[in-house]
């Protein structure tokens, strides 16, 4: 029935809008091809037919590899044809077949005599093509040429032949690096584009020289760069060698300043913004630093074009995270951004404005929100939720008026992410301001009255089971988490059945009430929902009496898991039934790295209700494998910690060399990851030869050659040494690589038979006191500190000397102590003169660690550290004072 | 960050949202249903804004887009977030503006279909595996226009198209003067 209907819909369409390529089927275009291989060639109907072949592969056809083919060797028969128009077709079209190596010799010498033609146009193309579907093979006899192209008088075949050599770089890095001379020219150029490529091309010759950056930087800000595009790529570079260079001036202004600042008079938008971003973000830059750059940006907010306001706000947006009061200045024109048309900006302009309001300006911001919320996207609204949240974190007196705000948000129409938002708000503010906690309990039980997500309501449910007792009348949440018991589904049920049994655990008053509520619920249809209930009733004793809850009942029920779930879950995958139970504390404890993009988003604070995220497949486990298949190495008990890889070469030398540590109670294995990157060699029989003089505990045991090591695919070898058995000992080695080298000839890729013996001086590696530390989180901080007690508690106050700013204190303790920093505390805002840290830990031996860091900044420069430390043991208490005291 | 200024892809669509000519140069969508899920959404996003004075901007996922509609046409251009949104919304405008002069003022999608060829040539000439090649619209549309016709071949010969061609290049060379 509905197949005609939708024919007909069909139908009016098409007559609505004509196109030319109506009916267009592959089959049919591929046989209008054959007029390539016509002895009298029609321009016109060819370069028809290649627009139809390529309107096919743009609308995601695919050609088969004989199609493709054959559509390949068709296309080159046009080189016949002197018709520019149609020779620009075949360009395009060669492009986009990407030919196999063995077809591409087909067209070679066609490119390669437009090439050397007298029209620009054929050589600016057929540079471009060339050089996009060779290989290093055919470069070096097209080098010279390309040498010509790039001094060519005409800006286009110039600009072509730069950025063949830019895309060449990636692949054939040592014969573009031939052609800095002319290059160097290029920069030169009066036309403005050819320019801009040979400066991003020079610059990518040399980026690994920093000197060379630096001269390339200093001569060029003194002349005058004529694009604006390259102007932007200048500021660029300029503001990475101040990067760089950061670290040695000590005082007076710092260098290129002027030239950043200058920028901002220029007469592109584009780089006068690149400018202004640049200035904010550099490293400590200063309020008198920043004023010039602010100006403009605050210009750019009333301008006609979104483009800029959007560009202008996102920047300030970010220096309103570090430097609020620079910012304080436009936020008249921020405000009349909030009703901007676009509503991206105005978000950001939102945003902004809650990191820069005073706590006086907050009530009416609020009611500007409130109008604003009802007309934008649920993306945009979480990013307000978050701004909300901060900005109640920074002004805890104003919580109720703005705990009302989110509460009244929750009840509106919204979806998941959004809903999550406001949730995971709410519960920091629960946690950080212990004020609000009664109002924001409350609010979440009405909220799961009415919640259509089962997610939520579970997690509400658990969180409200941790909070809830501790409240001054715990009773009254009784009621709304039995209704969950009544109303809602399997999964909600059980979660209301567990905070049932916490309140009851917990609060001895209530318990008679409890137990009769749960004894309802072991007439549930659900298995699990009356599994638990029986659980909690048998545990708690509610079979008559009541009696106080043990301690060890309650940890058992409602303890914390201080094992990552995932490396739970892989452990039990790999568990094989046997006579053997399983044993939790076989499991890994360490917390996996965070991918980088979460760790990127910008003062993501620390989740609220999901726990710990779930990150990918652990690497501890993949180099647990490894090494326990190595029957050398199997003796040594269990992996405690995998460093991240340090490098032991040079970025681009022959061989590339990293190292991995890996810690077991009386053991370290070196790992060294070697990768060959000259395809000439065969490496065999190749091994590290340490130096572990400077390393008195350590005692070489074993090592293991790499037998083979190819061109460009990596292999390992490693080094094992014996140390003191749970001893922290620290250490420095020199390494020496030791291989028989052998050629090979490229074409065949056969090796010689005979080698010769060679050796490669690597880096100096380190064991430091921080490869003896686990980086394992805690989701509260201050329970966990307060629940290991003062028993083992150290203090002690150290001077760490003159330091640029509290930022790099704090990064230098962290570093060096190899800790997980807790609650985001690893942030320390600009221009702040003192600081808590908060850091976690497993020392070896497995014991827990708990750090409080406070920093204060004292007269000039000078860094003072107050360091508390907690463990379960009064040893490690010390040796983590030692570490700080040596480090 | 990515020192050299780099451009993601070229979108041209049409007012459904159905591909007219579209260009990737980045990696982040492997396969044809991944571009096909990215223009849906970018195109979704961006209907009911305004984009026709002046060019519009969103932040998408981790991307920065500048668009800007004409008719029955939609011209995106997608950027990194770290990217400069003034040099994004210059490679826009190149584009819009070329395809304006190559295609005579009369810009809709049934014009922008009858010279497909002339909006790939103009791709292009605009961006080189994500680097820009050329933003001034005269120049890409002198580059285009140039290649309708040979020079070597008798008038007697020529289409109308190419004689319009030809004429349409004395134009676009007296206005590069």
């Amino acid at each position: 029935m509905a197949q005609p209907l939708v024919k007909k819909d069909d139908d009016r369409d098409d007559e609505a809008d004509y196109s030319p390529f109506l009916g267009i089927e592959k089959g049919a275009v591929l046989q209008e091809a054959r007029v390539f291989n016509d002895p009298q060639l029609d321009p016109r109907r060819c370069s028809q037919v290649i627009t139809k072949l390529l309107y096919l592969l743009n609308q995601g056809e695919t050609f088969t590899k004989v199609e493709a083919t054959e559509v390949f060797f068709a296309v080159t028969k046009l080189f016949q044809s002197r018709d520019i128009g149609l020779r620009r077709m075949v360009y395009v079209m060669i492009k986009e077949l990407s030919p196999s190596a063995d077809e591409v010799i087909i067209v070679t010498s066609s490119l390669m005599k437009d090439m050397t033609s007298k029209t620009d146009m054929y050589r600016a193309n057929a540079i471009r093509v060339l050089c996009r579907i060779t290989d290093g093979t055919l470069l070096t006899q097209i080098e010279r040429y390309l040498k010509q192209a790039i001094v060519d008088k005409n800006p286009v075949v110039a600009s072509a032949a730069l950025v063949s050599g830019i895309h060449l770089l990636q692949t054939n890095p040592e014969i573009v690096k031939r052609w800095s001379n002319e290059v160097q020219e290029a920069v030169q150029s009066r036309a403005a584009l050819v320019q801009f490529h040979a400066l991003a091309l020079l610059h990518q010759i040399r980026q690994n020289d920093r000197l060379a950056v630096n001269k390339l930087v200093s001569s060029l800000t003194r002349g005058s760069v004529r694009s604006p595009l390259a102007q932007c790529l200048l500021i660029r570079y300029t503001s990475q060698v101040i990067r760089e260079s950061a670290n040695n001036t000590q005082t007076g202004d710092r260098p290129f300043y002027d030239f950043l600042e200058g920028c901002l008079r220029h007469k592109a938008e584009m780089v006068i913004f690149e400018a202004a971003r640049a200035i904010t973000e550099l490293n400590g830059v200063t309020s008198r630093e920043l004023t010039p750059a602010i100006t403009v940006l605050q210009l750019f907010l009333s301008s006609s074009k979104p483009v800029l306001r959007f560009a202008a706000v996102r920047t300030l947006n970010k220096v309103a995270m570090t430097h609020p009061m620079a910012v304080t200045n436009c936020n008249i024109d921020m405000e009349s951004l909030i009703s901007d048309q676009n509503r991206s900006i105005a978000t950001l302009a939102i945003t902004t404005l809650l990191k820069t309001g005073n706590e006086s300006s907050v009530d009416r911001l609020m009611k500007q929100i409130t109008n604003f919320m009802s007309d934008i996207a649920d993306e945009f609204k979480i990013v307000v939720v978050e701004a909300i949240r901060s900005l109640c974190l920074k002004f805890p007196l104003k919580h109720r008026s703005l705990m009302n705000f989110l509460s009244n948000i929750l009840r509106e129409e919204g979806g998941f992410e959004y809903k999550k938002a406001i949730v995971d708000s709410i519960v920091i503010l629960i946690r950080d301001i212990p004020e609000a906690k009664d109002s924001g309990l409350l609010h979440l039980c009405e909220f799961i009255e009415d919640c259509e997500f089962t997610y939520l309501s579970t997690q509400i449910l658990h969180f409200l089971g941790i909070e809830g007792p501790k409240t001054s009348d715990p009773s009254k949440y009784i009621r709304y988490i039995y209704n969950r018991v009544h109303l809602e589904n399997a999964t909600v049920r059980a979660g209301a059945v567990s905070t049932l049994a916490k309140f009851g655990a917990m609060v001895d008053a209530l318990k008679p009430r409890i137990f009769v509520l749960l004894r309802r619920c072991l007439f549930d249809n659900d298995d699990e929902v009356r599994d638990r209930a029986t659980l909690y009733l048998n545990t708690l004793g509610g079979n008559g009496a009541v009696v106080e809850t043990g301690e060890d009942v309650k940890e058992f029920l409602f303890g914390s898991l201080d094992i990552p779930l995932v490396n739970l879950e892989n452990s039990l995958k790999n568990y094989e039934p046997s006579e053997e139970s399983f044993d939790i504390n076989s499991v890994p404890k360490e917390v996996k790295t965070q991918p980088l993009a979460e760790k990127k988003a910008p003062g993501k604070k620390p989740t609220g209700l999901g726990g710990p995220p779930t990150g990918p497949p652990s690497t501890v486990d993949t180099y647990e494998k490894l090494l326990s298949s190595i029957p050398e190495f199997a003796n040594f008990g269990k992996l405690f910690k995998s460093s991240a890889p340090v490098e032991l070469t040079e970025a681009e030398t022959e061989y590339a060399v990293n190292v991995v540590k890996h810690i077991f109670d009386g053991h370290v294995v070196f790992q060294y990851n070697c990768t060959n990157t000259i395809p000439e060699q065969l490496l065999e029989n190749v091994t590290v030869i340490v130096d572990a003089s400077e390393a008195e505990e350590f005692a070489e045991v074993a090592s293991k050659p790499l037998r083979s090591l190819p061109y460009d695919s990596p292999g390992q070898t490693f080094v094992a040494f014996e140390k003191p058995e749970g001893v922290p000992a620290v250490g420095k080695f020199s390494n020496m690589l030791r291989f028989i080298v052998k050629e090979v000839d490229p074409s065949t890729g056969e090796a010689e038979d005979d080698g010769v013996e060679d050796e490669y001086q690597l880096e100096e590696l380190e064991v430091v006191a921080a490869d003896y530390m686990l980086k394992v989180g805690v989701s509260n901080f201050r329970n966990a500190w307060e629940s290991m007690g003062a028993d083992f508690e150290r203090v002690d106050e150290y001077g760490l000397g003159p330091r640029d700013n509290l930022a790099e204190a704090v990064n230098a303790v962290i570093n060096l102590l190899g800790m997980q920093p807790c609650e985001g505390t690893e942030v320390v805002p600009n221009s702040s003169r003192s600081h808590t840290c908060l850091l976690s830990g497993v020392y070896i031996g497995n014991v827990m660690v708990l750090v409080r860091l406070q920093f204060g900044i004292d007269g000039p420069k000078d860094v003072a550290m107050k360091l508390a430390v907690r463990s379960e043991d009064e040893a490690v208490s010390d040796a983590i004072h030692e570490i700080v005291a040596s480090g | 960050m990515e020192l050299c200024p780099s451009i993601k892809n070229i979108l041209l669509l049409d007012s459904e949202g159905k591909r007219i000519a579209v260009k990737y140069y980045s990696d982040d969508w492997p396969t044809n249903s991944a571009k096909e899920a990215y223009e849906k959404a970018v195109f979704t996003k961006t209907q009911k804004t305004n984009a026709r004075t002046e060019a519009e901007i969103t932040m998408f996922e981790n991307y920065i887009v500048v668009y800007k509609f004409v008719q029955d046409l939609h011209f995106f251009v997608t950027g990194g977030e770290n990217e400069n949104e003034m040099i994004l919304a210059t490679v826009l405008q190149g584009f819009f503006d070329a395809v304006g002069i190559l295609l005579r003022g009369t810009v809709d999608k049934k014009e922008a279909l009858e010279n497909l060829d002339l909006i790939l040539l103009c791709l292009d000439e605009i961006v080189d595996g994500g680097i820009i090649l050329e933003t001034d619209a005269n120049v890409v549309a002198g580059k285009v226009a140039n290649h309708s016709l040979d020079a070597g071949a008798p008038l007697s010969e020529q289409t109308i198209t190419q004689a319009l061609a030809t004429a349409r290049e004395h134009l676009t060379r007296s206005l590069l003067k």
